[in-house]
């Protein structure tokens, strides 16, 4: 009995701590991580961010513009976090920025984002989704949750990118065991003998890992190319040999067959790369072969597509229109020529080419200027490109505005469970953009409508001990405070003299219960605004 | 690529949203109701039985045969066609309908054969089709609605996308008409809603000074706007069921299915092009015959009062019905009683637009071994439906990525054209 009690006793302490913890966060815990500033003083590193800042200067003079001017710190602290972690940052990391004396400040700030697991865990989502598209895919035998937190581990040991996609080629095992295979298992099919797909195959590497769209040249010749149908096949050949069993993939004998669509006979299609033969390594399986071949460094696709899909992930815009087909572009920019040969002298460093990125003028350009900026400017990167968030970026920013420290990982577990269901809800609602996910779209209006009055926005900023904006309303030692502690959180920015003298004019002389509600509304229509739903 | 409108084509169509606000809304509402000039149908009710139903137990029976186990047949008003003995209330609007029962799909997969059916097109990894209604709604008028045109009533796993011609044609969701539309109120007063929006107008401004171009291009406001007019809107009325009468109502059936058929209805009257009611629950890999018996109890009041009620006010002729699923099941009986899944030869139907009733197309092999005769092909019901609502199917668009998209790949059934 006294046991039992005492246990009660020890709960509800336990309760309360809890809910103080959470209530008063201590002070401002200190940023982990150790910050190595040579990664980003060596010779080479400022060599190459001069010579990037080079050809992007000379592409907007060419087209005759006027770049936009630097972005303050903020705003591109904003653009970093969106790109990495899918939120913008809490107020309690803007502070953590804010108290940095040191030097280097934006580079310190980006270290502590690729260490975060968060950072991990979106790009791997996002990466995911060019590997092996968003849908569930075949029943058993695939699991992407499990190949994402693969991919995760993997971009969180920072491993060669290289070896990531060997690793996807070529795997053996089961899908749960060696989760790289998912990229195989993924295309089994039921009218396939619920074997992989080697033709399918063939199509996501060749457009995830070279930027060719050879499935084009699946049914008919590449419209703009010289790949032909049979240089497609030759690459599924490579695919031939893959088998899915009680062990889960591994690789047997026998060819890739293909109905001749003239004679209706199959027809042994051998394996067979549409070009340098020579780059293929003589040893391994026929799929560590193709893996050699689509990582090889002299292989001139596979690092531009990547840097052309880090550069859209950073910029919410690609440099090459199509992030999977950039093979049909006449003329190489000479930007990402330059990124790509670094990215190869590098090891495939991943981290090291974000830093590069982050480092450029492109990257720190504001979005505004006192001249017009029009779409011309964007192409060329004189202004940073205004772009529609993703919807798990505006879910992810929402939740975050409404908590004043930051949601990570040590975030308790009940507060992510609770936002769970209600993100799941409002994903659903505002629309994933799926696979092709550069394209430039507008906002729709039933994306509004779930800002304006769904159930998220209004769950988040209505009075209560875990809103944010009630606790500013409380908190904040006057109105100017207030509205300035809520313009960071929400958009990351100071408000404008005229913005705070109105919002203080909407707070002045309100107390208790209307005062919240006052700030409700703050919170409202700061989300409601373009600037909220938009990277900029 | 120019993704975002140009500042005067955003002001133009500023500006017919605000003459919109002009017109006395009693006004507007008639006007939306009025058929265009054009004989062409104006609007399309897709019901979609998701899970893909049985040819067998719906409008293709074979009584008496291995095939058919013993499902027994019923005799539609149109003497030689008959359908499963669970739609006696559809039977009797047969001469209004055309069956399509020899229809080729080459995807037996629900996620695969859903997209390929509500597009006309297989996927494709180069581009994602526009669903028939994305294409409606993009081809025809926008007219006085200030609602959604393109609406998805008890959306299943995969809703009608607006495809490669973007978001804003994606169909619009909503559940059982019982329930509000969600979020189209407010959640506060009007007088704070008011005061909320001159709020915003401050931060709008704010953002829009030295980039006016580029952030009038995110039409964030102009669809802010829409979205207002919208919520207050009495068009969306047409969602709410409980204004027709009881009698009506109970025709359609008491089920969530037949109260998004009525609504569908009311909606193609306020202008919408094209609404998918969803009844999903067809995929009966066990126990098929007892699982579409507790279908047909909803389908078949459901569908035959749209029927009735479109033919009672003249709406028929200007509305193509379709009721399809994702494919068929196998004319075989599983160990457990239920039917797999079959997209060879399986029953589209279609009403309505000026095609031509009382027909039932193609047969399929009571012994279910040989193909059906006289095959139908999705792109061919696509270029009939397109065709039947006066868009040219043939039409050739291009894809973001340079590939040339064909409305759709087949040709219009020409019996179903009258006249033809």
């Amino acid at each position: 009995m006294w046991l039992r009690n005492l246990f009660f006793i020890g709960v509800i302490l336990g309760g309360i701590v809890g809910v103080r913890a959470a209530l008063f966060p201590a002070p401002l815990p200190p940023r982990a991580g150790q910050f190595d500033a040579t990664l980003v003083e060596a010779e080479d590193f400022v060599a190459l961010v001069t010579q990037v800042d080079a050809a992007v200067d000379s592409g907007i003079a060419k087209a005759g513009l006027k770049p936009a001017p630097r972005a303050d710190e903020l705003t591109v602290v904003r653009r970093l976090h969106l790109a990495l972690m899918g939120t913008t940052p809490s107020l309690q990391e803007i502070r953590q920025l804010e108290a940095y004396q040191g030097e280097h400040r934006l580079q310190w700030w980006l270290e502590g984002i690729l260490r975060d697991r968060r950072s991990a865990d979106f790009l791997a989502e996002r990466f995911a989704r060019a590997y092996v598209g968003t849908e569930g895919g075949p029943f058993l035998v695939y699991r992407r949750r499990r190949f994402v937190s693969w991919l995760a581990d993997e971009f969180a040991k920072n491993r060669p990118y290289d070896h990531l996609v060997r690793d996807m080629i070529a795997s053996l095992g089961l899908w749960t065991d060696k989760p790289a295979t998912n990229f195989i298992s993924v295309t089994v099919e039921q009218d396939q003998k619920n074997q992989p797909n080697p033709e399918r195959l063939a199509a996501r590497v060749t457009r995830a890992f070279l930027g060719i769209r050879l499935d084009c040249a699946q049914c008919h010749n590449h419209p703009f190319e010289d790949w032909k149908q049979a240089d497609f096949q030759g690459l599924a050949g490579f695919f031939g040999q893959v088998k899915l069993g009680f062990t889960g993939i591994s690789d047997g004998d026998g060819e890739f067959e293909l109905e001749n669509r003239k004679s209706g006979k199959p027809e042994t299609i051998a394996p067979r790369v549409p070009f340098r033969p020579d780059l293929i390594s003589a040893e391994g399986t026929r799929r560590e072969q193709l893996a050699s071949w689509v990582t090889h460094p002299e292989n001139p696709y596979f690092a531009r597509v990547t840097v052309n899909r880090v550069w859209a992930l950073m910029f919410g815009r690609p440099m090459l229109e199509q992030v999977d087909d950039i093979s049909s572009v006449e003329e190489v920019p000479p930007v990402l020529q330059l990124l790509a040969d670094d990215f190869v002298a590098h090891d495939y460093d991943l981290r090291r080419l974000i830093r590069v990125i982050t480092a450029t003028q492109a990257f720190q350009r504001d979005s505004a200027a006192d001249h017009e900026i029009t779409t011309d400017h964007e192409r060329v990167w004189a202004a940073f490109p205004i772009c529609r968030l993703r919807p798990e970026q505006v879910v992810g920013s929402v939740q975050q505005a409404a908590s004043l420290t930051t949601l990570d990982a040590d975030t308790h577990i009940l507060l992510r469970l609770a936002g769970y269901g209600a993100r799941t809800e409002f994903m659903k609602r505002y629309g994933d953009m799926g696979e092709d996910e550069f394209d430039n779209r507008g906002g729709t209006i039933p994306q509004r409508l779930v800002l304006m009055n769904g159930e998220l926005v209004h769950d988040r900023t209505k009075e209560g001990i875990f809103s944010a904006a009630t606790r500013i309303g409380w908190q904040a030692s006057d109105d100017r405070v207030a509205v300035r502690t809520a313009y960071l959180a929400v958009l990351t920015r100071e408000p404008t003299e005229v913005e705070s003298a109105h919002f203080q004019s909407r707070l002045d002389g309100s107390t208790g219960r209307e005062r919240i509600r006052r700030m409700e509304d703050l919170y409202w229509t700061l989300i409601n605004s373009t600037e909220f739903s938009w990277n900029h | 690529m120019e993704p975002l409108m140009s500042r005067r084509s955003f002001f133009t169509r500023a500006s017919l949203a605000g003459a919109a606000w002009l017109t006395p809304l009693s006004q507007m509402l008639t006007r939306a109701a009025q058929p265009d000039e054009r004989n062409a149908a104006q609007s399309v009710i897709l019901l979609w039985l998701g899970g893909g139903p049985s040819q067998l137990e719906t409008f293709d029976p074979h009584p008496g045969t291995t095939i058919g186990g013993d499902s027994r047949a019923v005799d539609t008003n149109v003497r030689g066609i008959q359908f499963s003995d669970g739609y006696p209330l559809l039977a009797e609007q047969m001469d209004s309908l055309a069956v399509l029962r020899s229809v080729l799909s080459r995807e037996g997969d629900h996620e695969r054969g859903t997209y390929t059916v509500k597009t006309g097109h297989r996927p494709d990894p180069t581009v994602v089709h526009p669903s028939i209604g994305a294409i409606c709604t993009h081809e025809l008028g926008v007219g006085r609605t200030e609602i959604p045109r393109h609406i998805s009533i008890l959306p299943g796993a995969w809703p009608a996308r607006g495809g490669f011609f973007g978001d804003q044609y994606d169909a619009f969701r909503t559940g059982d008409p019982l329930q509000r539309v969600p979020d189209v109120t407010s959640r506060v007063t009007s007088e704070r809603d008011l005061q909320r929006q001159r709020d915003l107008d401050v931060v709008e401004a704010a953002f829009a000074r030295r980039r006016r171009v580029r952030a009038e291009a995110t039409l964030h406001q102009a669809t802010m706007n829409q979205a207002r007019t919208m919520m207050s809107s009495e068009q969306l009325q047409a969602f709410d069921v409980s204004r027709e009468s009881a009698r009506l109502r109970t025709s359609y059936g008491n089920t969530p299915f037949g109260r998004g058929c009525l609504a569908a209805r009311r909606l193609i009257e306020v202008g919408a092009r094209c609404v998918e009611v969803t009844l999903s629950g067809w995929d009966t890999h066990v126990d098929n015959h007892e699982g579409h018996r507790t279908q047909s109890a909803i389908l078949d009041p459901a569908f035959s009062a749209l029927i009735r009620d479109l033919k009672d006010r003249d709406l028929l002729r200007r509305t193509v019905v379709v009721c399809a699923g994702e494919f068929g099941r196998t004319p075989t009986i599983n160990r457990l009683g239920g039917r797999d899944h079959w997209p060879s030869g399986f029953s589209v139907v279609l009403a309505g637009g000026g095609l031509r009733g009382g027909v039932a197309l193609g047969a399929t092999d009571p012994d279910g071994r040989r193909e059906p005769t006289d095959p139908i092909g999705i792109g061919d019901i696509h270029a009939t439906i397109l065709s039947a609502v006066g868009i040219d199917p043939s039409r050739v668009m291009n894809t973001p990525i340079g590939r040339t998209y064909r409305f759709s790949e087949g040709t219009p059934i020409r019996r179903l054209i009258a006249g033809a």
